[in-house]
């Protein structure tokens, strides 16, 4: 072997130089501003929107919080194709159709309430997937146009949804309920009364059963892990056993007759929310700087969490503010479809520690490197699709039940348009989309479309005006986000992103 | 064997098409329908769009692609006709009609210059997503007219509603304008000669003949443009960017070239359809409009990236065609199915524009 | 010490649609060696590791004669997986690293490491849970394996090319079972320092056991770091040695060979007359990505056949995208005296400079355009030639390109079915044609000519150097050829430029011996006959 006569050592003899500039605190803020300008922008517009609408704060903050249960499931299952590489997904609107189908014959076969929902869900699930295995397959075809295609898919679906509404409901295919036909004509009426069968179906599930359901979840997952672990003679149980018991002790709460009484309500007041969320919050910082000391991780910084806490703990306070707290004691919001929410966003935060998520990750970096560490890339692709389907769908369900009237032409067509106008509000983009800006996105989009049209009264005495502006604003953003991730996209022509 | 070298010369889509429009000719008469009326339907429909599709053509032989965005044209044509009106309304004459037209086409023009010359630096930037991005920069220009449409502090009685006194309506008539001064055979009549052939009818069929002829003069000077160094050097760009580089031309300038030009056409286009529609459509009215564009070049056999004059001709005739064939022959087959024509022409529009999509994305193009 | 062998390929041929590129070569690894795999442009090397890595190029092509042996045992590499799975592993010269991903999950990538959950029981190891600790754990191995002090949860965006290099290396150590590592062409793209960090690491990862396989041009690196080379030429085996054995020179003088069969007559060698000079080219830097020209200075003379040879990537091409304004330019360029305006698109051309780029159809036509269009098109546009009327109605007068175009096939001998054929239809040697007529109907005092006859056949190229012969002694246009065939360079020019590193490495007159050729492409420049220390 020939080697330098100099190198005995077993390493590499320099010092590694300093690779990284560690950035100094003004730095971050200055790119963390400049990576969320739409977010800010749209911050200061919403606040404007609110002083100058003359809308009651009490007004704004309830109608958001319920369009947030309404809408917020459909907007976050936008997040999974974004992260696969595929963009934003346009053809969201063919889960919403999916929905629309499950629940027309679920109304149609005379079945309400949780019933109607559950058979609109058996419906709607497997469709949705249906649809989105030949979606995930159309964009393969196309790799690099995906959103265009999408684009233009949601408008074909619609036309054959249309024609499959209007023409053969009523007409070949025979419906049961003739109060849903058009009078005298054959095809579905424009608009379906959701009152007496669906409408609040799920909103009206009792937190009572919502615990029930959780710990019903809970007991059965961690019973299975005990069996197996059993099975495979491991000692740790412990971990699963302590969940277990401790799922099993708030669920026997249930049954102390104070508690009962208050869970007994469907709805839970906004402060309560906050409760619950800051608890939560709380008891997740513990829990990470108590599993870092028992495995230390040197990325971690404790630091952060505790600020975290701090944060948690001053908003908190906030609340105790008493015309803020009046208003958050009065707002109540429909418990289920905020579990659900937050059952969402736990699935796309569990996805990413998987290996298909990682995948899934790689696949949206590059398809090139995916493909050649040996990942099956269009079939990761159209799981995307599918999931990311089916949720919509889901989302849709939710949607309508809240809503009450089920617009059966119009219904699917801005869900679309406004679900991602709100993530891309939220300072999400093309390439990089997240549970928290899907929520902030929800948030200040519905800000924006509640208060616009006073607004609009008021800045240019035309309430149509405020209407027409939130309109452009939906399209407007979209615009420039797609403008602004194809000006990027030229800069660096190795990424493979989608147009 | 030459069969099928045809049929693959022609394309499937438009095979079908065609014979499908064909078939509702034939079948049109046979139900009753009066075969002059189709035939004048047709006609008029064609020289409605005619201008609007050949929009088409500038944008994709400099290479952005199907211009999904020429609504932004069709504002400034919208602008420019209202404000026409708006400026004229007090004056009137035998000619008063075609000062209309030409102040409209006065006002629209400069604007669709402007327009179509910043929309074409934005498509410069974004090489590769021109389309998508297209898309919604003419949803949002729509948007943003409807909000320049109730913010117009114009006066005139035919633009505004009564009671409010302020906001333009959505339809404007523009029966005492220009409507129909070039296509109709009632309101030609009026005329002195020799506009006055603008519009007969013929053994039943209406012939459009004046707006017809404009429609072929644009395209004749598109022609021309075409065979021209500039014509040559733009479609150069849209076909081959590093050969039209190294022939001393700027691709970039060449891309604004066709956009302004799409933009213009647009422009043109709208208010030439209004003319024969005797009306403007306000709102969101024209707001899919780029996409029936798009639908009949493609239909005409344009891909995404060459387009002909033959191409828009073609198309508009069989797309246009099939859509004011088939309303009559459905409302016979089944009274109540008023909107199934609609219905049919987002099926076949976006049909095809997938099809297209798909065909010139096969595999693994990074290119939007 | 007779070990066997990690790698033995024995008997490889490889043939292209008829084109011989590989000649039953053979290839002989020993474990922990680092070997060397030298040739010129088109000798073979990357077709031979394209069939080592069973690139699917290779299979979709027809296959290859000839066994492949790891460890002693018959392989069939079908595709990138089969390698990896047979302990082969390969360091590219683009980098397949995600900027996006920390350290740890590129070297981890497609590979990660998961737990199981009861979803994964039932529906597969999809729904594993990742074990990022473990992960971390394996990168930080790597890592210090090959003597590497970075975070591995750094994410690679950051990093310096060199360090971006290395993470590829421990990716390929992470994989179990690593026996041979590829590296192509690795110094390219690294910094003095970082080229011998690499040499370095390529030691430390050799003496545990890994073989190396180490393409390079660069002479002195195989000097210094090999332990033995390969050395292949026009596909064929011409020595494996070690490199005690041999001098820079030797190796340099072997790579190009003793082919001189003349492609045209003999050209009564001639002193070109004129001192006049057509074209300077002054500090010249171009950023051409691959073919970088780096402070380029050379001049031409007026009415010589100028040549600009050298190895592929080292920026001859970077000369003509360069002057036609394809690439940022800095630095000046001088045609008779005036300066070029880069910032003036087209600038050359105006100054009676015509190209004939060597991407024919990515460049040099308009496939969907006709022949007599694509003839008449520079003239058309720079010079308004072929035109009737003016201003914005400055309308093609399709009589006249027509009559031109006639005459162009003829002269040319272009094969088609007439002027108005689609280019795109035509054969390589046409469509050469076609550009070629494009380039004289600008009846330009410079032509520049990158690659002629890549791609024809013999009677085609020898028309094409024939022609060009012609133009010069009966019009005295200065002509400028950019080749990657040296004996086509040899048979026509007056002056041949050797680039290397993006300069001017030497010029030489045609009849300079295949040593000096040799070494000047490698980069060094060392005298023939002077005593080399190494």
């Amino acid at each position: 072997m020939k080697a330098n006569n100099e190198m005995n050592q077993s390493t590499v003899s320099h010092e590694d130089p300093v690779i990284l500039q560690q950035e100094t605190f003004l730095q971050k803020l200055w790119s963390w501003l400049f990576e969320n300008k739409v977010m800010l922008l749209f911050l200061l517009i919403c606040v404007g929107g609110v002083a100058v609408s003359g809308n009651s704060a009490s007004f704004v903050i309830e109608n958001v919080a319920i369009r947030f249960g309404r809408n917020a499931f459909t907007v976050m299952s936008l997040l999974i194709p974004v992260l696969a590489g595929l963009g934003l997904n346009f053809s969201i609107v063919i889960g919403a159709i999916a929905a629309q189908i499950g629940l027309f014959f679920a109304v149609d076969w005379g079945f309400n309430s949780i019933m109607g929902m559950l058979i609109a869900f058996l419906i709607a699930t497997p469709l949705a997937m249906l649809f989105g295995f030949g979606v995930g397959r159309l964009f393969n075809k196309m790799k690099g146009s995906e959103m265009i295609a999408g684009l233009i898919l949601g408008y074909f679906a619609d036309g054959l949804y249309q024609l499959f509404f209007l023409y053969i409901l009523g007409g070949i295919l025979p419906v049961k309920t003739e109060s849903l036909i058009i009078p005298g004509g054959i095809g579905i009426k424009n608009t379906i009364d959701l009152t007496g069968n669906m409408k609040y179906a799920l909103d009206e599930v009792k937190l009572v059963d919502i615990v029930l359901i959780f710990f019903v979840i809970i007991a059965v997952v961690s019973v299975f892990r005990i069996i197996a672990k059993l099975k495979k003679k491991e000692k740790s149980v412990m971990k699963d056993l302590i969940i277990l018991l401790l799922a099993a002790a708030v669920y026997a709460l249930t049954y102390v007759p104070a508690v009962e009484k208050m869970l007994m309500t469907s709805k839970l007041s906004l402060l309560n929310v906050f409760l619950i969320i800051a608890v939560v919050g709380i008891v997740y910082v513990i829990w990470k700087i108590v599993s870092n000391k028992l495995h230390p991780d040197p990325k971690f910084k404790a630091l952060r969490y505790i600020m975290i806490i701090v944060a948690i703990v001053l908003l908190y306070a906030l609340t105790y503010i008493p015309e803020l707290e009046k208003i958050l004691m009065n707002s109540k919001v429909p418990a289920l479809p905020l579990a659900l929410i937050a059952g969402l966003s736990l699935f796309n935060a569990a996805f990413l520690s998987t290996r298909i998520g990682q995948n899934m990750r790689t696949v949206g970096q590059s398809r090139v490197i995916a493909n050649a560490s040996g990942i099956n890339v269009d079939r990761v692709r159209v799981l995307a699709m599918i999931i990311s389907t089916v949720l919509a769908s889901w989302g849709q369900l939710i949607y309508l039940q809240n809503l009450g009237t089920f617009a059966t032409y119009g219904a699917h067509l801005q869900v679309g348009q406004f679900a991602i106008a709100a993530l891309l509000i939220g300072g999400a983009s093309v390439s990089k989309a997240t549970n928290k800006q899907a929520i902030t996105g929800v948030i200040l989009f519905h800000t924006l479309f509640i208060v616009a049209p006073e607004a609009g009264k008021v800045l240019f005495n035309n309430a149509m005006l405020g209407e027409y502006f939130r309109v452009f604003v939906s399209y407007g953003v979209i615009a420039l986000a797609l403008a602004m991730h194809a000006w990027q996209r030229k800069k660096k022509p190795s990424l493979e992103l989608p147009a | 064997m030459k069969m099928k070298s045809l049929i693959d010369r022609i394309g499937w889509p438009r095979l079908i098409i065609g014979l499908f429009f064909l078939l509702l000719i034939i079948v049109s008469p046979i139900m009753g329908l009066s075969l002059t009326d189709v035939f004048s339907d047709v006609l008029r429909r064609w020289s409605m769009f005619g201008i609007l599709v050949l929009a088409m053509v500038p944008g994709v032989q400099s290479g952005i692609g199907l211009n999904f965005g020429v609504s932004l044209g069709i504002v400034a044509g919208l602008i420019g006709g209202t404000t026409a009106i708006e400026m004229n309304f007090r004056r009137s004459g035998t000619y008063q009609p075609w000062a209309d037209l030409g102040l409209s086409l006065l006002i629209a023009i400069p604007i669709a210059i402007v327009l179509g010359y910043v929309y074409g630096l934005l498509l410069n930037r974004v090489k590769g997503s021109e389309m998508t991005v297209s898309t919604y920069v003419g949803f949002s220009a729509i948007a943003l007219s409807n909000i320049v449409w109730l913010a117009l502090p114009f006066k005139s009685g035919t633009l505004v509603w009564p009671i409010a006194g302020e906001g333009m309506r959505n339809t404007i008539s523009l029966e005492e304008s220009f409507g129909g001064i070039m296509s109709n055979p009632d309101v030609t009549a009026r005329q002195p000669f020799p506009l006055n052939l603008l519009a007969f009818k013929v053994g039943g069929v209406v012939v459009p003949i004046g707006t017809i002829l404009f429609v072929l003069f644009i395209c004749l000077l598109m022609w021309l443009f075409l065979r021209s160094k500039w014509g040559v050097a733009m479609s150069a760009a849209g076909e081959n960017e590093l050969f039209t580089k190294s022939n001393a031309i700027n691709v970039d300038h060449m891309r604004i070239l066709g956009t302004v030009i799409s933009t213009v056409l647009g422009a043109v286009g709208i208010i030439m359809y209004a003319q024969v529609f005797g009306f403007l459509q306000l709102y969101n009215a024209p707001l899919m409009m780029g996409f029936a564009c798009v639908a009949a070049i493609l239909i005409g056999g344009a891909s995404t990236r060459r387009a002909t004059i033959s191409n828009v001709i073609i198309g508009t005739l069989l797309f246009q065609g099939i859509l004011t064939t088939s309303l009559p022959v459905i409302k016979q087959l089944m009274p109540q199915g008023s909107t199934l024509s609609e219905v049919i022409r987002i099926i076949i529009s976006n049909g095809i524009i997938l099809y297209a999509l798909s065909k010139s994305r096969g595999g693994n193009q990074v290119e939007g | 010490m007779s070990e066997q062998a990690v790698l033995s390929m024995k008997g490889i041929s490889k043939e292209y649609f008829g084109n011989k590129v590989l000649k039953d070569v053979d290839l002989v690894v020993k474990p922990g060696e680092i070997h060397a795999l030298v040739g010129e442009n088109g000798a073979g090397k990357s077709t031979l590791m394209n069939i080592l890595f069973g690139m699917p190029v290779i299979h979709s092509t027809g296959g290859f004669k000839g066994e492949v042996e790891i460890s002693g045992e018959k392989v069939e590499i079908m595709n990138p997986n089969d390698a990896m799975h047979c302990g082969i592993g390969m360091v590219h010269q683009e980098f397949m690293l995600i900027p996006d991903f920390t350290i740890t999950e590129n070297i981890k990538v497609g590979r990660e490491i998961g737990t199981p959950t009861i979803l994964s029981k039932v529906l597969g190891p999809a729904l594993d849970v990742l074990d990022r600790k473990k992960m971390r754990d394996d990168a930080r191995q790597a890592l210090s394996r090959i003597g590497l002090n970075i975070e591995e949860y750094v994410k690679v965006a950051g990093l310096p090319i060199g360090y971006k290099q290395f993470v590829e290396i421990a990716r390929e150590i992470d994989k179990t079972g690593i026996k041979l590592l590829v590296f192509d062409e690795p110094t390219a793209v690294l910094t003095e320092s970082e080229a011998e960090r690499l040499c370095q690491i390529m030691q430390l990862i050799a003496r545990q056991g890994i073989a190396i396989i180490f393409i390079t041009h660069r002479l002195d690196e195989v000097m210094s770091v090999a332990d033995s080379l390969t050395i292949l030429r026009d596909g064929e085996l011409v020595d494996h040695v070690s490199t005690d054995e041999l001098t820079v020179v030797d190796i340099a003088g072997r790579m190009i060979g003793r082919k001189m069969e003349r492609l045209v007559e003999v050209k009564q060698s001639r002193e070109v007359q004129s001192d006049e000079v057509a074209l300077e080219l002054k500090n010249f830097h171009v950023d051409m990505p691959g073919e970088q020209v780096r402070s380029m200075s050379v001049s031409v003379r007026k009415g010589e056949i100028f040549g600009f040879g050298g190895l592929a990537g080292q920026g001859k091409l970077g000369i003509i995208n360069g002057i036609m304004g394809l690439y940022p330019v800095k630095g000046e360029a001088e045609v008779f005296g005036k300066k070029l305006n880069f910032s003036k698109l087209g600038d050359a051309l105006e100054n009676e400079v015509a190209f004939v780029s060597e991407d024919r159809r990515g460049v040099g036509l308009l496939l969907g355009e006709s022949i007599e269009d694509n003839i008449i098109f520079a003239a058309l546009q720079v010079k308004n030639k072929f035109t009737r009327g003016g201003g914005p109605f400055r309308l093609v007068n399709k009589k006249e390109v027509r009559e031109h175009a006639l005459k162009m096939i003829d002269i040319f001998d272009i094969r088609s079915t007439g002027p108005r054929q689609k280019t795109g239809s035509l054969s390589g040697g046409n469509q050469q044609k076609v550009c070629l007529a494009r380039a004289l109907t600008l009846e330009p005092k410079i032509l520049i000519v990158a690659e002629p006859t890549r791609g024809i056949d013999i009677g085609a190229k020898r028309l094409v150097l024939e022609y060009l012969i012609k133009i010069n002694a009966d019009q005295g246009m200065t002509i400028i050829i950019i080749s990657s065939e040296l004996v086509e360079l040899r048979s026509i020019c007056d002056r041949i430029a050797i680039v290397a590193e993006g300069k001017v490495a030497k010029i030489l007159p045609p009849d300079a011996s295949d040593a000096t050729f040799g070494l000047a492409m490698s980069g060094l420049s060392i005298e023939e006959g002077e005593e080399v220390e190494l």
